[in-house]
């Protein structure tokens, strides 16, 4: 009897290359778990019968492009779209031999931070199914920690991967930009768009970015990594550097009970041996935000210009010819926060505002990566909570998209740079996982690892949700 | 920073989306919050800070130039909601 709630990507693969189960018996263990549980939850939007490869399974977000099986990022205006390729991730896992279980659900076109923005319906949190799991990652995030799958893949612009791994409990990197290929991705905010693992522990996180990341000659933003990933092994932290950015941990909005465990891994940190001292992100955090919303919705509105009802996807006719028909598909395909941001982007780029919008964000992002850099000089890596807050309750933000919007506030600053994050979970806070961030500079993952690693067998965190034990 | 109700049908014009009365109300007030708070880039004199428009410093990256297979005439039209002799099929304008 397979065990599908406790069982790590790394025992699975220890397990069949010691022929103790088959593929098609881990393959058939997690389709039977999904049965059982993901009525309740909609972690899936589709899930594939047959295993396809001799290794583990493994879960992709429904923006990932894969041959033959229906892809929809979670839009009504791909519904019925069947890839005729397989994104470079894809063809990666397939090669390293994981077979693919089946799609997340997520908000539509990545936009969103609780999966309410599906157009499929809302993915329920295994903590407690009356929250949301977080976005826009949330169905790999809920299949992870409800042991509908043994790892999985999310994609994150400004928080889509960190954020629902700290609201769901589990570990979720957003790799450097440039170092996981974008080909064969539904594409958000291309300057900002990752893919990145979400897992039980951090060494399946390296182990799966291992085998996704490097360059791919079908995208020409992707680059070498300089160093092999290194699956960590050390527990303690001597010699590490830790900043503790002031505006990313004293930011409005973050809750006690958050702040609280925040603190205490902080200290765990220095328990291990790490020095901590604090450090400061002056305009980072405070014109982050407005700076994401420019930059994403304006690469958006360029994006998904695409989606016209000529080529595939959604066609809805009217009479009058074939503008009528783009306007009809697009107005019926797209849901509210993707037409938002649309909307938004065409403003920031529209003539007369380019410059005063998006030509001001572009230089803020400086402003943002020259801050990290100069913090960098001083510390290997900086913490702060991943959400200011715990899973909150389905509907709480829905009406609101300005206090949605604040879900990603802690996340956002870093993305902006292109660096990479490290969330794990550090404790429960009225019963719900809270997650600490870990940043550093572009391509630290391994440090990353280390230090998530070594803080992971310090806390103990049981991944399982209690109600599910 | 507020968005008029005239400026929204004139984004949604640019942006090929055909809004109902209720949706053109609610994004006129939603688009004004969210301007509103986005305007607050506008604080910072950056006259002098280059822009960034990717994080990475990656220039002039070039493909082999070698052919290679790309997608069969069948596979680039299976999602067609509409195709005829090998093209798609679309409205006439």
């Amino acid at each position: 009897m397979i065990d599908t709630l406790r069982l790590t990507a790394e025992e699975g693969l220890d397990l069949v290359e010691r022929r103790e189960v088959s593929a098609a018996q881990l393959h058939s263990a997690y389709l039977e778990a999904v049965a059982k549980r993901d009525a309740e939850l909609h972690s899936y939007l589709r899930t594939v019968d047959e295993a396809d490869g001799d290794g583990i399974p493994i879960a992709f977000k429904d923006l990932i492009s894969t041959r033959g099986v229906e892809t929809t990022a979670g839009s009504k205006i791909l519904s019925g779209y069947v890839p005729v390729f397989d994104a470079t991730v894809a063809t990666r896992c397939r090669d390293a031999g994981l077979s693919l279980l089946g799609k997340t659900n997520m908000d539509e076109f990545a936009m969103g931070s609780s999966t309410e923005n599906s157009a499929f319906g809302p993915t329920l949190n295994p903590w407690d199914p009356e929250r949301v799991p977080g976005g826009s990652s949330g169905g790999s995030a809920a299949a992870v920690a409800a042991g509908l799958a043994p790892w999985a893949l999310g994609s994150d612009t400004g928080g889509s991967v960190k954020q629902p791994a700290s609201l769901c409990g589990i570990v979720g990197l957003r790799p450097t930009y440039g170092t996981v290929s974008r080909y064969g991705i539904v594409a958000f905010a291309s300057s900002l768009d990752q893919i990145g693992p979400m897992t039980k522990t951090v060494r399946d996180c390296a182990l799966l970015y291992r085998i996704v990341a490097g360059r791919d000659p079908c995208d020409t933003t992707t680059v070498q990594l300089p160093e092999p990933v290194e699956i960590p092994e050390r527990e303690d932290l001597t010699g590490v550097r830790v900043g503790v950015p002031r505006e990313l941990n004293e930011a409005e909005g973050i809750q006690p009970g958050v702040k609280e465990l925040t603190e205490r891994t902080i200290e765990l940190c220095r328990e291990l041996g790490a020095e901590v001292g604090e450090t400061t992100l002056p305009r980072s955090v405070e014109y982050g935000l407005p700076c994401y919303y420019l930059v994403a919705p304006a690469e958006a509105s360029s994006n998904l210009a695409r989606y016209d009802g000529a080529r595939y996807g959604l066609r809805v006719e009217g009479g009058d010819g074939v503008r009528a028909m783009y306007d009809r598909t697009r107005d019926a395909g797209f849901g509210d926060e993707p037409k938002r941001r649309i909307m938004l982007g065409t403003y920031a780029l529209s003539a007369g505002y380019y410059e005063a919008y998006y030509g001001q964000a572009q230089k803020v992002r400086t402003v943002i990566a020259d801050e990290h850099a100069a913090a960098f000089e001083d510390f290997d890596v900086l913490v702060s909570p991943t959400s200011p807050t715990v899973a909150f309750k389905l509907g709480e933000k829905a009406e609101n998209p300005l206090a949605m919007y604040l879900s990603d506030v802690l996340t956002i600053p870093s993305n902006m740079a292109g660096l990479p994050g490290l969330s794990i979970p550090c404790g429960l806070s009225g019963g719900l996982p809270v997650g600490f961030q870990l940043i550093g500079p572009q391509f630290s993952e391994n440090t990353l690892f280390h230090v998530g690693h070594a803080l992971e067998k310090a806390i103990g965190f049981d991944v399982v949700p209690r109600r599910l034990q | 920073m507020a968005i008029t109700r005239d400026e929204v049908l004139h984004v949604a014009r640019l942006a090929r989306l055909e809004l109902d009365d209720e949706e053109v109300e609610k994004f006129t007030e939603q688009l004004s919050a969210i301007l509103e708070a986005v305007a607050k880039v506008s604080e910072l004199d950056l006259a002098d800070v280059e822009p960034t428009a990717h994080p990475l410093d990656v220039l002039n990256v070039w493909a082999a130039d070698e052919p290679r297979p790309s997608l069969s005439l069948a596979d680039a039209l299976a999602n067609a909601p509409e195709r005829e002799a090998g093209f798609f099929k679309v409205p006439p304008a």
